[in-house]
């Protein structure tokens, strides 16, 4: 007997009732389904943390849990301080163990993120330059059912190498007591070190039956070998899409509209008469910042293609930037919807991001929809793209790896743009106001919004995540070490816990919070009741705080 | 899509987002019975599915104008000077219509297919390209696994127009000693040597790839899609979710469930699927109702995509062709003059549906054995890709309601069966009617309206 439908009133999904799991119906049916680590391997300054950190953005974007485990931060809990180079050396048995315990610790915890926090991959990054070393952690997949993936880099341009060390070693907490030049002779000869040993990824005899893929030179050259999945896939696509050249991207929405001045939702309407003038003060902007080669990109709405129009240079259409689809709410003012579908003006409050409009789209679905955008801007140089609020908000939180609950809550202004430009490990942000005057649609997260239980423990999460923090402190000593959680708040008011799903024992939550006030970690308290924190505990919290 | 000529409308409003600057030009380069003909047949149906202009220059064909009877493998023979010369002109006579077709038609992808095997050749090739603009990227496979070149010899080689008068051993024999006339003087595409040229290297049937160079969007596009391809047999079955409530009253769009034979067909579905006996299923359905109420009958596991709903039909959601006569009687008449590109106000066209369609495509090319229960918009756009058909076919196609159709790789192309299940079911096709005009009847404009309650 088929089972009857019923829709989830926020995702407007059909699933059958009778099942009684509480968590979101599967919608992405191409997501890894044994976990997978990946595997980095390379001498150091080949680029590994940055590939790590940039893959782990990219998937947690599109809704694949992820997260990066740099054996070196390890090291350096374990090291309080960094002496010289001969730390490195493959004689100094004392250091040899510590690296080893190191490795051994960040395994664990790559084994727990996998299996007991909802985790799809775990980007293992240090340079696992010996056989001996990957064999080791492909034993330990085999053990826990892993699928395992190496990105080698391989390079030996020094131009390449040299600009790396100038960019993220120098300035590393290793080399704080350095100069330049002592800092670059030192890691220089670290990387001998381990150049000694190197025994890179053998497609051909030891290595061939391994996935892998060898990026050659920062991309000039890719060697792929047997990829297994549709995960392993999506990588290489990605890996072979990105470049290092030095390049800036500029976000903006469209002029203001007339439906904007009016406080309506999506349409197709052209711009006002500030809209005009902004698109003329973006004209003059774009001309100043002297770009080689500006791709112009916009949405197939009226709006984002006048403001182009002004700027008199090519540009090229993308239906996928397209504002996101309001359905039955299209062209209705905020107030016009709390009257006719109160219901659902109260679950967009909800979960903005997983809430899509009858008929209409989530930020969830814009997100698939943009990634093919995503790609290409990873392929380009300097772009500038005339955007929506909801399509910009989408963009940005993949530069900047913001997670699902802050996505739809970022402030993309009318009038301003964003300049973000690649540095180090991510993305420096420029926000340059046009001085034009326009209406403002940001709609601030409630305070009084009430979010259960079943937002804060995501089963089969397709959210994406801010990615996370490394483990500051690496569990050494035994699994009765707290487990310290960096979280970051949503936005102004509401506090968003991360709660794994069989946690032991007392909780130490670090939160980080924005200038708040108490009152509202006493209403947390008062709901959550099953996140076992006493209030003792939450007190010591705010005076922590406070000092 | 092939041959999608633009309506006057559309044409000053298609800025689209650019796929190449300048034309390029793919080159084949592997041993004979490597899949280079297999490669090239369906990179070109894949570009052109996604409105790449793409055609294939096949030499061979052209070797077979030429020399109109194939007498043996001697005609290879590197040291046969007659069959060189003739070989020759026949490259650059295809390398002439490669051009024709690139800056004269409007090509934007040219696939060169032919062994390309001498440094020589690829010399002449690039040559040609640098003079005239183009983009070179080179496909060479590489596979020496004897059974992997004794099928591919028994699946399209025995079949060739060469070998119409041989038996199976016969031709076999002789087309072993061609490959071995190309193995001598064959001149793989090298790291070193070739390390500023843009190409991809496919070993052992996608075992390992060596990619080179990717220069722009469309190669990196199509180092993609080569990636996710295989060859390991197995069938796709499409069809539609079973008759819906709305499909009974003749309205398009909505999210209505299931009526009564709609269920029959369900559960007739169940049947077959379990009849046939297939290794492995995954079942995909759309995020409407009636496609997931399709596949709840089948009691298996299903995952839903939402890159397979229905065509958006924007204002028109919902009504009957009666009732969009009467409302919109242009757009409806602009609908039947461009069918493929005309989008419905506030809703999506047939071209926008490719488009969205591509990742569930790609997927299907990575999968095996698959169940696709969709909509009709959407299962014409899946049919177009599996059997080559262009823009002005696709919105035609017939899809109807209670049969499935099944696909299985063949050679170079796809076999469909088609099953009906034997449940009635309304018709839900409407033919172009012969008057297209914005100033035509109304009863011309409903002519061809399927029956409805």
């Amino acid at each position: 007997m088929p089972r009857e439908l019923t829709q989830n009133r926020i995702q407007k999904i059909w699933i059958p009732s009778k099942d009684d799991k509480p968590s979101m119906p599967r919608t992405c049916p191409h997501l890894a389904n044994p976990p997978t680590v990946i595997v980095m391997v390379g001498l150091p300054a080949r680029g590994k943390t940055y590939i790590s950190r940039k893959l782990t953005r990219y998937l947690n974007w599109i809704g694949i849990p992820t997260k990066v485990f740099n054996v070196g931060e390890y090291r350096r809990e374990a090291v309080k301080h960094y002496s010289a180079y001969d730390f490195f050396k493959s004689d100094n048995e004392d250091a040899v163990k510590i690296r080893q315990q190191c490795a051994l610790a960040a395994l664990r915890d790559v084994k727990n993120y996998l299996t007991e926090e909802e985790g799809q991959v775990a980007v293992f990054d240090a340079t696992n330059t010996t056989r001996e070393r990957r064999d080791m952690i492909l034993e330990f997949g085999a053990e826990n059912g892993f699928e395992i993936f190496f990105i080698e880099s391989v390079c030996d341009d020094p131009n390449v190498i040299a600009c790396n060390i100038l960019e993220v070693k120098v300035s590393c907490p290793d080399y704080q007591d350095c100069n330049k030049t002592d800092a670059m002779d030192d890691f220089k000869k670290r990387i001998e070190c381990y150049r000694m040993n190197y025994q890179p990824l053998d497609p051909d005899q030891y290595d061939k039956n391994l996935s892998f893929i060898k990026v050659i030179d920062v991309g000039r050259r890719f060697l792929v070998n047997r990829i297994q999945d549709h995960i392993q896939s999506r990588i290489v696509y990605y890996l072979m899409n990105i470049h290092v050249q030095p390049r800036s991207i500029y976000l903006c929405r469209h002029g203001e509209s007339q439906q904007n001045m009016q406080g309506r939702l999506g349409g197709d309407s052209g711009l006002s008469t500030r809209g005009r003038k902004f698109a003329g003060a973006l004209a003059e902007f774009v001309e100043e910042q002297n770009l080689k080669d500006l791709k112009v990109w916009t949405s197939q709405m009226r709006r984002s293609i006048q403001t182009a129009e002004a700027l008199n240079v090519p540009y090229e259409q993308w239906k996928a930037l397209n504002e996101i689809d309001a359905g039955l709410c299209e062209e209705m003012t905020y107030e016009d919807v709390r009257e006719r579908f109160p219901e659902e003006f109260a679950l967009r409050d909800q979960d903005k991001y997983y809430y899509r409009y009858p008929s209409g789209e989530s930020y969830q679905d814009l997100v698939q929809r943009v990634e093919p955008v995503i790609m290409e801007m990873e392929r380009q140089e300097n772009v500038l793209v005339i955007c929506h609020q909801a399509v910009m908000r989408c963009l940005l939180a993949y530069f900047l790896d913001k997670s699902a609950d802050e996505m739809p809550y970022l402030k993309c202004p009318l009038h301003t743009v964003l300049k973000l430009t690649p540095v180090a490990y991510g993305c420096k942000v420029e926000s340059i106001s046009l001085n034009v005057d326009a209406v403002n649609t940001h709609r601030d997260r409630p305070e009084e919004v009430k979010r259960g239980p079943s937002i804060l423990i995501r089963r089969n999460s397709v959210t994406p995540l801010t990615s996370p923090e490394p483990n500051k402190k690496p569990r050494m000593e035994g699994l009765d070490d707290p487990i310290i959680r960096e979280v970051t708040p949503a936005q102004l008011t509401l506090l968003t816990l991360r709660v794994p799903k069989h946690f032991r024992g007392p909780l130490n939550y670090r939160l980080l919070m924005q200038q708040e006030n108490v009152s509202h970690i006493f209403w947390l308290l008062a709901s959550n009741q099953t996140l076992g924190l006493s209030l003792g505990d939450l007190l010591k919290l705010t005076n922590q705080m406070s000092s | 899509m092939r041959g999608a000529s633009r309506s006057k409308n559309t044409q000053d409003l298609d800025k689209r987002v650019c796929m190449t600057n300048c034309p390029t030009l793919i080159v084949t380069v592997g041993l004979p019975a490597r899949g280079k003909t297999y490669i090239s047949k369906k990179l070109t149906r894949y570009l052109n599915w996604i409105d790449v202009p793409t055609k294939e220059f096949n030499v061979g064909q052209y070797r077979r104008e030429c020399v109109k009877i194939y007498k043996s493998f001697e005609f290879f023979q590197p040291d046969n000077e007659e069959g060189l010369k003739i070989r020759k002109q026949c490259a650059l006579a295809a390398l002439n219509d490669v051009r024709q077709f690139l800056t004269d038609e409007g090509g934007q992808v040219a696939v060169f297919d032919a062994t390309n095997t001498t440094r020589e050749r690829r010399e002449t090739i690039i040559r040609f390209a640098e003079q005239n603009g183009f983009k070179v990227f080179f496909v060479e496979s590489v596979c020496e696994d004897p059974d992997v070149i004794a099928e591919n010899i028994v699946q399209v080689k025995l079949g060739s127009p060469d070998y119409i008068h041989c038996n199976t051993e016969e031709a076999v024999a002789d087309f072993m000693k061609r490959i071995k006339c190309y193995e001598n003087s064959y001149q793989p595409l090298d790291e070193e040597l070739d390390r500023d040229l843009s190409f991809i290297k496919i070993i052992d049937v996608g075992r390992r790839y060596l990619v080179n160079r990717v220069q722009d969007h469309i190669q990196s596009r199509i180092v993609y899609y080569l990636m996710n391809i295989h060859i390991t047999p197995r069938s796709i079955y499409l069809c539609r979710h079973g008759e819906s409530d709305l499909n009974i009253k003749g309205r398009i769009g909505g999210d209505s469930g299931l009526s009564a034979r709609g269920k029959e067909f369900a559960k007739a579905l169940r049947q077959f699927i379990q009849s046939q006996n297939i290794r492995d299923l995954k079942v995909w359905t759309s995020q409407m109702k009636r496609t997931i109420q399709t596949a709840e009958a089948l009691g298996v596991p299903y995952e839903q995509w939402k890159a397979l709903n229905e065509i958006d039909a924007g204002v028109c959601e919902e009504l009957m062709y009666e009732e969009i006569q009467q409302r919109y009687p242009q757009e409806f008449a602009l609908r039947d003059q461009d069918k493929y590109r005309y989008r419905y106000p506030k809703g999506e066209s047939y071209e926008d549906l490719v488009q969205r369609l591509e990742p569930v495509i790609m997927e299907l090319e990575r999968q095996e054995n698959v169940l696709v229960i969709c909509h009709q918009a959407v299962m014409r756009c899946l049919l177009a890709y599996f059997l080559d058909k262009t823009a002005e076919e696709l919105p035609y196609l017939k899809c109807t309601l209670h049969t499935v159709l099944k696909l299985t790789p063949m050679a170079y192309g796809c076999k469909v069966e088609s099953v009906c299940l034997n449940v009635d079911a309304v018709n839900t096709h409407r033919d172009r009617p012969s008057n297209v005009d914005v100033s035509r009847l109304p009863e011309e404009a409903l002519l061809t309206v399927p029956d409805h309650h």
